[in-house]
Protein backbone atom coordinates (compact mmCIF):
# COMPACT_ATOMS: atom_id res chain seq x y z
CA UNK A 1 0.00 0.00 0.00
CA UNK A 2 3.10 2.21 0.28
CA UNK A 3 2.72 3.84 -3.16
CA UNK A 4 -0.76 5.06 -2.20
CA UNK A 5 0.70 7.34 0.53
CA UNK A 6 1.27 10.02 -2.11
CA UNK A 7 -2.51 10.51 -2.29
CA UNK A 8 -2.92 11.33 1.41
CA UNK A 9 -3.18 15.10 0.66
CA UNK A 10 -5.98 14.69 -1.91
CA UNK A 11 -8.23 11.97 -0.46
CA UNK A 12 -10.81 12.74 2.24
CA UNK A 13 -10.77 10.19 5.05
CA UNK A 14 -7.51 8.65 3.88
CA UNK A 15 -7.58 5.95 6.59
CA UNK A 16 -10.97 4.70 5.38
CA UNK A 17 -9.53 4.71 1.85
CA UNK A 18 -6.56 2.54 2.89
CA UNK A 19 -8.79 0.20 4.89
CA UNK A 20 -11.10 -0.26 1.87
CA UNK A 21 -8.12 -1.01 -0.38
CA UNK A 22 -7.22 -3.92 1.91
CA UNK A 23 -10.67 -5.52 1.78
CA UNK A 24 -11.42 -7.98 -1.04
CA UNK A 25 -14.20 -7.17 -3.48
CA UNK A 26 -17.47 -9.03 -4.02
CA UNK A 27 -18.48 -10.81 -7.21
CA UNK A 28 -20.13 -8.20 -9.41
CA UNK A 29 -21.68 -9.10 -12.75
CA UNK A 30 -23.32 -7.00 -15.43
CA UNK A 31 -26.62 -8.13 -16.89
CA UNK A 32 -26.16 -8.48 -20.66
CA UNK A 33 -29.42 -7.13 -22.08
CA UNK A 34 -28.52 -8.44 -25.55
CA UNK A 35 -29.43 -11.88 -24.19
CA UNK A 36 -32.01 -11.26 -21.45
CA UNK A 37 -33.83 -8.54 -19.52
CA UNK A 38 -32.81 -7.64 -15.97
CA UNK A 39 -36.13 -9.07 -14.68
CA UNK A 40 -35.64 -12.44 -16.37
CA UNK A 41 -32.01 -12.64 -15.27
CA UNK A 42 -32.95 -11.99 -11.64
CA UNK A 43 -35.73 -14.57 -11.88
CA UNK A 44 -33.24 -17.10 -13.28
CA UNK A 45 -30.84 -16.36 -10.40
CA UNK A 46 -33.72 -16.80 -7.94
CA UNK A 47 -34.55 -20.22 -9.40
CA UNK A 48 -30.87 -21.21 -9.29
CA UNK A 49 -30.80 -20.25 -5.64
CA UNK A 50 -28.08 -17.63 -6.16
CA UNK A 51 -28.50 -14.61 -3.88
CA UNK A 52 -27.77 -11.13 -5.23
CA UNK A 53 -27.91 -7.42 -4.59
CA UNK A 54 -28.63 -4.85 -7.32
CA UNK A 55 -26.52 -1.68 -7.45
CA UNK A 56 -28.52 1.47 -6.59
CA UNK A 57 -27.06 3.53 -9.42
CA UNK A 58 -27.43 0.92 -12.16
CA UNK A 59 -30.02 -1.91 -12.14
CA UNK A 60 -27.87 -3.84 -14.62
CA UNK A 61 -25.03 -4.22 -12.13
CA UNK A 62 -25.58 -7.01 -9.63
CA UNK A 63 -23.41 -8.35 -6.83
CA UNK A 64 -23.72 -12.14 -6.63
CA UNK A 65 -23.53 -14.18 -3.44
CA UNK A 66 -21.46 -16.99 -4.94
CA UNK A 67 -17.76 -17.72 -5.17
CA UNK A 68 -18.04 -18.92 -8.76
CA UNK A 69 -20.19 -16.46 -10.75
CA UNK A 70 -18.91 -18.11 -13.95
CA UNK A 71 -20.53 -21.44 -13.03
CA UNK A 72 -24.11 -20.23 -13.06
CA UNK A 73 -26.69 -20.90 -15.77
CA UNK A 74 -27.08 -17.15 -16.20
CA UNK A 75 -23.38 -16.92 -17.05
CA UNK A 76 -23.50 -19.96 -19.34
CA UNK A 77 -26.36 -18.37 -21.30
CA UNK A 78 -24.56 -15.02 -21.45
CA UNK A 79 -27.24 -13.29 -19.37
CA UNK A 80 -24.47 -12.13 -17.03
CA UNK A 81 -20.84 -11.16 -17.44
CA UNK A 82 -18.33 -10.80 -14.60
CA UNK A 83 -17.49 -7.10 -14.50
CA UNK A 84 -16.49 -4.93 -11.58
CA UNK A 85 -19.06 -2.32 -10.57
CA UNK A 86 -16.90 0.74 -11.37
CA UNK A 87 -15.81 -0.84 -14.64
CA UNK A 88 -19.43 -0.46 -15.79
CA UNK A 89 -19.25 3.33 -15.33
CA UNK A 90 -17.41 4.53 -18.51
CA UNK A 91 -19.87 3.05 -21.07
CA UNK A 92 -22.76 4.62 -19.13
CA UNK A 93 -21.00 8.01 -19.21
CA UNK A 94 -20.33 7.53 -22.95
CA UNK A 95 -24.13 7.28 -23.56
CA UNK A 96 -23.94 5.50 -26.94
CA UNK A 97 -27.18 5.29 -28.94
CA UNK A 98 -28.48 2.59 -31.29
CA UNK A 99 -27.18 2.96 -34.83
CA UNK A 100 -24.10 5.00 -33.94
CA UNK A 101 -20.45 4.29 -34.76
CA UNK A 102 -18.42 3.87 -31.61
CA UNK A 103 -14.74 3.13 -31.10
CA UNK A 104 -13.50 1.28 -28.03
CA UNK A 105 -9.81 1.73 -28.66
CA UNK A 106 -8.39 -0.41 -25.80
CA UNK A 107 -11.18 -2.96 -25.74
CA UNK A 108 -9.84 -6.33 -24.51
CA UNK A 109 -11.11 -8.37 -22.74
CA UNK A 110 -14.37 -6.82 -23.91
CA UNK A 111 -16.51 -6.12 -20.84
CA UNK A 112 -16.98 -2.46 -21.77
CA UNK A 113 -17.19 -3.07 -25.55
CA UNK A 114 -20.04 -5.54 -25.08
CA UNK A 115 -21.67 -3.18 -22.58
CA UNK A 116 -21.54 -0.44 -25.25
CA UNK A 117 -23.14 -2.87 -27.75
CA UNK A 118 -25.87 -3.68 -25.23
CA UNK A 119 -26.55 0.03 -24.56
CA UNK A 120 -27.00 0.37 -28.35
CA UNK A 121 -29.45 -2.59 -28.41
CA UNK A 122 -26.74 -4.33 -30.49
CA UNK A 123 -27.59 -2.01 -33.42
CA UNK A 124 -24.85 0.08 -35.02
CA UNK A 125 -21.09 -0.35 -35.26
CA UNK A 126 -18.81 -0.91 -32.28
CA UNK A 127 -15.19 -1.11 -33.36
CA UNK A 128 -13.44 -2.98 -30.56
CA UNK A 129 -9.69 -2.57 -30.93
CA UNK A 130 -6.76 -3.82 -28.92
CA UNK A 131 -3.04 -3.89 -29.64
CA UNK A 132 -2.50 -7.28 -27.97
CA UNK A 133 -3.40 -10.33 -30.03
CA UNK A 134 -3.49 -12.63 -26.98
CA UNK A 135 -6.04 -10.43 -25.24
CA UNK A 136 -8.07 -10.23 -28.45
CA UNK A 137 -8.86 -13.93 -28.20
CA UNK A 138 -10.44 -13.25 -24.79
CA UNK A 139 -12.35 -10.34 -26.31
CA UNK A 140 -13.69 -12.51 -29.12
CA UNK A 141 -14.67 -15.30 -26.74
CA UNK A 142 -16.63 -12.87 -24.55
CA UNK A 143 -18.26 -11.11 -27.51
CA UNK A 144 -19.55 -14.42 -28.92
CA UNK A 145 -20.73 -15.70 -25.55
CA UNK A 146 -22.61 -12.45 -24.99
CA UNK A 147 -24.13 -12.56 -28.49
CA UNK A 148 -22.86 -9.15 -29.67
CA UNK A 149 -23.35 -8.92 -33.45
CA UNK A 150 -22.48 -5.22 -33.79
CA UNK A 151 -18.79 -5.63 -32.91
CA UNK A 152 -15.96 -5.40 -35.43
CA UNK A 153 -12.70 -6.46 -33.81
CA UNK A 154 -9.35 -4.99 -34.91
CA UNK A 155 -5.76 -5.50 -33.73
CA UNK A 156 -3.77 -2.28 -33.98
CA UNK A 157 -1.95 0.39 -32.00
CA UNK A 158 -4.65 2.96 -31.15
CA UNK A 159 -2.12 5.84 -31.32
CA UNK A 160 -1.88 5.73 -35.12
CA UNK A 161 -5.15 3.93 -35.85
CA UNK A 162 -6.29 4.01 -39.45
CA UNK A 163 -9.97 4.16 -40.37
CA UNK A 164 -9.16 3.33 -43.99
CA UNK A 165 -10.21 -0.29 -43.40
CA UNK A 166 -13.84 0.89 -42.93
CA UNK A 167 -16.16 2.79 -45.25
CA UNK A 168 -16.68 5.68 -42.83
CA UNK A 169 -14.07 8.17 -41.69
CA UNK A 170 -15.13 9.23 -38.22
CA UNK A 171 -16.83 7.89 -35.11
CA UNK A 172 -19.74 9.38 -33.18
CA UNK A 173 -18.15 8.40 -29.90
CA UNK A 174 -14.96 6.88 -28.55
CA UNK A 175 -14.04 5.24 -25.29
CA UNK A 176 -10.42 5.51 -24.19
CA UNK A 177 -10.21 3.06 -21.29
CA UNK A 178 -6.48 3.48 -21.22
CA UNK A 179 -3.78 1.03 -20.17
CA UNK A 180 -2.66 2.34 -16.77
CA UNK A 181 -0.83 1.56 -13.55
CA UNK A 182 -4.03 -0.10 -12.23
CA UNK A 183 -3.73 1.15 -8.64
CA UNK A 184 -7.52 1.07 -8.35
CA UNK A 185 -7.64 -2.70 -8.92
CA UNK A 186 -5.72 -3.51 -5.72
CA UNK A 187 -8.83 -5.06 -4.11
CA UNK A 188 -9.23 -7.47 -7.03
CA UNK A 189 -5.53 -8.06 -7.57
CA UNK A 190 -3.29 -7.79 -4.48
CA UNK A 191 -0.19 -7.79 -6.73
CA UNK A 192 -1.32 -4.62 -8.55
CA UNK A 193 1.22 -2.39 -6.80
CA UNK A 194 4.19 -4.80 -7.00
CA UNK A 195 5.74 -3.17 -10.05
CA UNK A 196 4.73 0.37 -9.14
CA UNK A 197 7.24 3.14 -9.88
CA UNK A 198 7.11 6.76 -10.92
CA UNK A 199 9.05 5.71 -14.02
CA UNK A 200 6.28 3.28 -14.96
CA UNK A 201 3.69 6.00 -14.50
CA UNK A 202 5.51 8.41 -16.78
CA UNK A 203 6.04 5.81 -19.51
CA UNK A 204 2.38 4.74 -19.49
CA UNK A 205 1.36 8.44 -19.50
CA UNK A 206 3.15 8.87 -22.83
CA UNK A 207 1.06 6.10 -24.35
CA UNK A 208 -2.15 7.49 -22.83
CA UNK A 209 -1.48 10.91 -24.41
CA UNK A 210 -1.04 9.35 -27.85
CA UNK A 211 -4.25 7.32 -27.55
CA UNK A 212 -6.50 10.13 -26.29
CA UNK A 213 -5.29 12.44 -29.09
CA UNK A 214 -6.03 9.86 -31.78
CA UNK A 215 -9.48 9.17 -30.26
CA UNK A 216 -10.38 12.88 -30.44
CA UNK A 217 -9.10 13.14 -34.03
CA UNK A 218 -11.16 10.10 -35.06
CA UNK A 219 -14.40 11.43 -33.53
CA UNK A 220 -16.72 13.84 -35.34
CA UNK A 221 -17.27 17.42 -34.24
CA UNK A 222 -19.92 17.39 -31.51
CA UNK A 223 -19.11 13.78 -30.73
CA UNK A 224 -18.13 12.39 -27.34
CA UNK A 225 -14.88 10.94 -26.04
CA UNK A 226 -14.75 9.35 -22.60
CA UNK A 227 -11.35 8.91 -20.98
CA UNK A 228 -11.08 6.46 -18.10
CA UNK A 229 -8.47 4.61 -16.06
CA UNK A 230 -8.52 2.34 -13.03
CA UNK A 231 -5.81 4.32 -11.29
CA UNK A 232 -5.51 7.28 -8.91
CA UNK A 233 -2.35 8.86 -10.36
CA UNK A 234 -3.06 12.43 -11.54
CA UNK A 235 -0.21 12.00 -14.06
CA UNK A 236 -2.39 9.38 -15.80
CA UNK A 237 -5.71 11.15 -15.32
CA UNK A 238 -6.10 14.93 -15.12
CA UNK A 239 -2.68 15.51 -16.76
CA UNK A 240 -3.70 13.39 -19.75
CA UNK A 241 -6.98 15.24 -20.20
CA UNK A 242 -5.08 18.52 -19.82
CA UNK A 243 -2.75 17.36 -22.62
CA UNK A 244 -5.80 16.68 -24.81
CA UNK A 245 -7.18 20.18 -24.06
CA UNK A 246 -3.80 21.68 -24.98
CA UNK A 247 -3.31 19.81 -28.24
CA UNK A 248 -6.73 18.91 -29.71
CA UNK A 249 -10.13 20.60 -30.19
CA UNK A 250 -12.23 19.52 -27.25
CA UNK A 251 -13.69 20.58 -23.92
CA UNK A 252 -14.50 18.80 -20.67
CA UNK A 253 -18.25 18.41 -20.06
CA UNK A 254 -20.42 17.54 -17.07
CA UNK A 255 -22.16 14.22 -16.53
CA UNK A 256 -24.44 12.71 -13.90
CA UNK A 257 -23.13 9.79 -11.93
CA UNK A 258 -25.26 7.96 -9.39
CA UNK A 259 -22.18 6.86 -7.44
CA UNK A 260 -20.50 8.86 -4.72
CA UNK A 261 -17.29 10.39 -6.09
CA UNK A 262 -14.85 13.28 -5.76
CA UNK A 263 -14.23 15.97 -8.38
CA UNK A 264 -11.19 15.88 -10.65
CA UNK A 265 -8.12 17.76 -9.44
CA UNK A 266 -7.11 21.23 -10.65
CA UNK A 267 -3.61 20.95 -9.24
CA UNK A 268 -1.11 18.24 -8.39
CA UNK A 269 2.42 18.80 -7.10
CA UNK A 270 3.87 21.45 -9.47
CA UNK A 271 1.16 21.22 -12.11
CA UNK A 272 -2.04 23.20 -12.53
CA UNK A 273 -4.94 21.93 -14.58
CA UNK A 274 -7.84 23.69 -16.28
CA UNK A 275 -10.71 24.44 -13.89
CA UNK A 276 -13.04 22.36 -16.10
CA UNK A 277 -11.23 19.25 -14.81
CA UNK A 278 -13.42 19.52 -11.72
CA UNK A 279 -16.13 18.01 -13.93
CA UNK A 280 -14.21 14.72 -14.07
CA UNK A 281 -14.94 12.04 -11.47
CA UNK A 282 -12.56 10.30 -9.07
CA UNK A 283 -14.18 7.23 -7.58
CA UNK A 284 -12.44 5.93 -4.45
CA UNK A 285 -12.88 2.42 -2.98
CA UNK A 286 -14.24 3.63 0.37
CA UNK A 287 -16.97 5.76 -1.19
CA UNK A 288 -19.13 2.98 -2.65
CA UNK A 289 -17.23 -0.15 -1.57
CA UNK A 290 -15.91 -0.67 -5.13
CA UNK A 291 -12.59 -0.53 -6.95
CA UNK A 292 -11.05 2.84 -7.86
CA UNK A 293 -11.70 4.70 -11.12
CA UNK A 294 -11.23 7.97 -12.96
CA UNK A 295 -13.64 9.15 -15.67
CA UNK A 296 -13.69 12.31 -17.77
CA UNK A 297 -16.15 13.18 -20.53
CA UNK A 298 -15.05 15.30 -23.49
CA UNK A 299 -16.96 16.91 -26.32
CA UNK A 300 -15.12 17.27 -29.60
CA UNK A 301 -15.25 20.89 -30.79
CA UNK A 302 -14.48 22.64 -34.08
CA UNK B 1 -11.88 -19.21 -63.77
CA UNK B 2 -13.68 -18.60 -60.52
CA UNK B 3 -11.98 -16.62 -57.74
CA UNK B 4 -10.68 -18.57 -54.76
CA UNK B 5 -11.53 -18.07 -51.14
CA UNK B 6 -8.88 -15.97 -49.35
CA UNK B 7 -8.55 -17.30 -45.80
CA UNK B 8 -7.01 -14.06 -44.51
CA UNK B 9 -9.96 -11.76 -45.00
CA UNK B 10 -13.70 -11.43 -44.59
CA UNK B 11 -15.80 -11.42 -47.76
CA UNK B 12 -19.49 -10.63 -47.78
CA UNK B 13 -21.52 -13.56 -49.10
CA UNK B 14 -23.07 -13.09 -52.54
CA UNK B 15 -26.81 -12.44 -52.28
CA UNK B 16 -27.77 -15.27 -54.60
CA UNK B 17 -26.32 -18.00 -56.81
CA UNK B 18 -26.28 -15.62 -59.80
CA UNK B 19 -23.85 -13.30 -57.98
CA UNK B 20 -21.47 -15.98 -56.79
CA UNK B 21 -17.89 -15.62 -58.05
CA UNK B 22 -16.00 -17.72 -55.49
CA UNK B 23 -16.24 -21.44 -55.97
CA UNK B 24 -17.83 -23.32 -53.07
CA UNK B 25 -18.92 -20.18 -51.23
CA UNK B 26 -22.43 -20.27 -49.76
CA UNK B 27 -24.84 -17.49 -50.71
CA UNK B 28 -26.69 -15.32 -48.24
CA UNK B 29 -29.93 -16.77 -49.59
CA UNK B 30 -28.75 -20.33 -48.90
CA UNK B 31 -27.73 -19.45 -45.35
CA UNK B 32 -31.01 -17.72 -44.52
CA UNK B 33 -32.98 -20.55 -46.18
CA UNK B 34 -31.00 -23.14 -44.20
CA UNK B 35 -31.97 -21.54 -40.87
CA UNK B 36 -35.61 -21.34 -42.06
CA UNK B 37 -35.83 -24.86 -43.50
CA UNK B 38 -34.02 -26.68 -40.72
CA UNK B 39 -35.04 -24.67 -37.64
CA UNK B 40 -38.02 -22.58 -38.75
CA UNK B 41 -36.21 -19.32 -37.96
CA UNK B 42 -38.08 -16.66 -40.00
CA UNK B 43 -35.85 -15.14 -42.76
CA UNK B 44 -36.81 -11.60 -41.66
CA UNK B 45 -34.88 -12.24 -38.42
CA UNK B 46 -31.72 -11.54 -40.44
CA UNK B 47 -32.96 -8.51 -42.41
CA UNK B 48 -30.58 -6.04 -40.75
CA UNK B 49 -27.52 -8.32 -40.87
CA UNK B 50 -24.81 -8.96 -43.42
CA UNK B 51 -23.30 -12.44 -43.74
CA UNK B 52 -19.57 -13.08 -44.31
CA UNK B 53 -17.06 -15.87 -44.91
CA UNK B 54 -13.50 -16.07 -43.63
CA UNK B 55 -11.43 -19.21 -43.88
CA UNK B 56 -12.95 -22.27 -45.46
CA UNK B 57 -16.65 -22.22 -44.75
CA UNK B 58 -16.65 -20.26 -41.51
CA UNK B 59 -19.68 -17.98 -41.77
CA UNK B 60 -20.15 -14.81 -39.67
CA UNK B 61 -23.18 -12.61 -39.07
CA UNK B 62 -22.73 -8.87 -38.54
CA UNK B 63 -25.04 -5.96 -37.77
CA UNK B 64 -22.65 -3.02 -38.34
CA UNK B 65 -21.04 -1.13 -41.23
CA UNK B 66 -18.05 -2.49 -43.14
CA UNK B 67 -16.80 -2.66 -46.72
CA UNK B 68 -16.05 -5.98 -48.40
CA UNK B 69 -13.49 -7.44 -48.38
CA UNK B 70 -12.04 -6.46 -45.01
CA UNK B 71 -8.99 -7.72 -43.12
CA UNK B 72 -9.79 -7.52 -39.42
CA UNK B 73 -9.86 -9.97 -36.51
CA UNK B 74 -13.61 -10.58 -36.24
CA UNK B 75 -16.85 -9.26 -37.66
CA UNK B 76 -19.98 -9.85 -35.58
CA UNK B 77 -20.20 -13.50 -34.52
CA UNK B 78 -19.58 -16.87 -36.11
CA UNK B 79 -22.87 -18.54 -37.04
CA UNK B 80 -22.32 -21.53 -39.30
CA UNK B 81 -19.84 -24.00 -40.79
CA UNK B 82 -20.44 -24.72 -44.47
CA UNK B 83 -18.20 -26.59 -46.94
CA UNK B 84 -18.98 -29.89 -45.21
CA UNK B 85 -21.72 -32.44 -45.88
CA UNK B 86 -24.05 -31.13 -43.18
CA UNK B 87 -24.00 -27.47 -42.31
CA UNK B 88 -23.41 -26.91 -38.62
CA UNK B 89 -24.54 -23.84 -36.65
CA UNK B 90 -22.38 -22.58 -33.77
CA UNK B 91 -23.34 -22.83 -30.11
CA UNK B 92 -23.10 -19.05 -29.70
CA UNK B 93 -25.33 -18.38 -32.71
CA UNK B 94 -27.92 -20.84 -31.45
CA UNK B 95 -27.88 -19.19 -28.03
CA UNK B 96 -28.38 -15.77 -29.66
CA UNK B 97 -30.92 -16.58 -32.41
CA UNK B 98 -32.28 -20.01 -31.45
CA UNK B 99 -35.17 -18.46 -29.53
CA UNK B 100 -36.79 -17.85 -32.94
CA UNK B 101 -36.59 -21.56 -33.87
CA UNK B 102 -39.72 -23.71 -34.14
CA UNK B 103 -38.29 -26.92 -35.64
CA UNK B 104 -35.58 -29.36 -34.58
CA UNK B 105 -35.51 -28.01 -31.03
CA UNK B 106 -35.14 -30.71 -28.37
CA UNK B 107 -36.27 -29.74 -24.89
CA UNK B 108 -34.18 -31.14 -22.06
CA UNK B 109 -35.05 -31.50 -18.40
CA UNK B 110 -32.77 -30.02 -15.73
CA UNK B 111 -30.46 -33.00 -15.37
CA UNK B 112 -30.21 -33.52 -19.15
CA UNK B 113 -29.49 -29.82 -19.60
CA UNK B 114 -26.74 -29.96 -17.00
CA UNK B 115 -25.11 -32.93 -18.74
CA UNK B 116 -25.40 -31.25 -22.13
CA UNK B 117 -23.73 -28.03 -20.91
CA UNK B 118 -20.85 -30.05 -19.45
CA UNK B 119 -20.24 -31.61 -22.87
CA UNK B 120 -21.62 -35.10 -22.13
CA UNK B 121 -23.31 -37.26 -24.76
CA UNK B 122 -26.51 -38.96 -23.62
CA UNK B 123 -28.99 -41.61 -24.77
CA UNK B 124 -32.34 -40.07 -25.67
CA UNK B 125 -34.73 -42.49 -27.31
CA UNK B 126 -37.78 -40.26 -27.31
CA UNK B 127 -36.76 -37.87 -30.10
CA UNK B 128 -38.91 -38.70 -33.15
CA UNK B 129 -37.89 -35.73 -35.30
CA UNK B 130 -35.11 -35.47 -37.89
CA UNK B 131 -31.65 -36.76 -37.12
CA UNK B 132 -28.70 -34.42 -37.44
CA UNK B 133 -27.94 -31.08 -35.83
CA UNK B 134 -30.57 -29.96 -33.31
CA UNK B 135 -30.99 -27.03 -30.97
CA UNK B 136 -30.94 -28.24 -27.37
CA UNK B 137 -33.03 -26.06 -25.06
CA UNK B 138 -34.36 -26.01 -21.54
CA UNK B 139 -36.64 -23.85 -19.45
CA UNK B 140 -35.09 -20.78 -17.82
CA UNK B 141 -37.29 -18.51 -15.70
CA UNK B 142 -40.42 -19.91 -17.32
CA UNK B 143 -39.26 -19.53 -20.93
CA UNK B 144 -37.50 -21.83 -23.37
CA UNK B 145 -33.82 -20.98 -23.69
CA UNK B 146 -31.41 -22.55 -26.20
CA UNK B 147 -28.31 -24.14 -24.66
CA UNK B 148 -26.40 -25.06 -27.79
CA UNK B 149 -26.09 -27.39 -30.75
CA UNK B 150 -26.49 -31.13 -30.40
CA UNK B 151 -25.98 -33.90 -32.94
CA UNK B 152 -28.73 -36.53 -32.76
CA UNK B 153 -27.97 -39.96 -34.25
CA UNK B 154 -28.89 -43.56 -33.29
CA UNK B 155 -30.81 -42.60 -30.18
CA UNK B 156 -27.97 -40.50 -28.83
CA UNK B 157 -27.74 -36.73 -28.33
CA UNK B 158 -24.13 -35.61 -28.64
CA UNK B 159 -23.26 -32.27 -27.12
CA UNK B 160 -21.47 -29.97 -29.57
CA UNK B 161 -20.74 -27.35 -26.90
CA UNK B 162 -17.09 -26.41 -27.51
CA UNK B 163 -14.60 -27.27 -24.75
CA UNK B 164 -14.02 -23.67 -23.76
CA UNK B 165 -17.77 -23.09 -23.39
CA UNK B 166 -18.50 -26.24 -21.37
CA UNK B 167 -19.39 -25.69 -17.71
CA UNK B 168 -20.18 -27.86 -14.73
CA UNK B 169 -23.44 -26.37 -13.55
CA UNK B 170 -25.80 -27.17 -10.72
CA UNK B 171 -28.90 -28.87 -12.09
Amino acid sequence: MEPLERYRPIIDDFDAFLAACERPLGNAVRVNTIKATVERTLEALDREGVGYEQADWNPRVVDLETDSPGSTWTSFHGFTHGQEEVSAVPPVVLEPEPGERVWDCCAAPGGKATQIAALMDDRGTVVANDNNLGRISALRFNAERLGATSLAVTNADARNYSLSRFDFDEFDRALVDAPCSCEGTIRKNPDALDNWSEGHISSVAGIQKGIIRRAIQATREGGTVVYSTCTFAPEENEAIVQHALDTESCRVVDFDLGLEHSPGLTEWEDDEFDSSLEKAARIYPHQNDTGGFFVAKLEVTA
Amino acid sequence: MADRNDGQRFDRLPATEAERTVEGRATREEVVDFFADRFGIPPETFEDYSVWEKGAGKIWIYGGDAPTPIEIEAIGMTCLRTRQEHWKPTTDFVQRFGVHATDCVIELDREQARRFASGEDQDLERWDGDWGYLIAAHSVAGKREPIGVGLYVHGELRSMVPKGRQRDLES
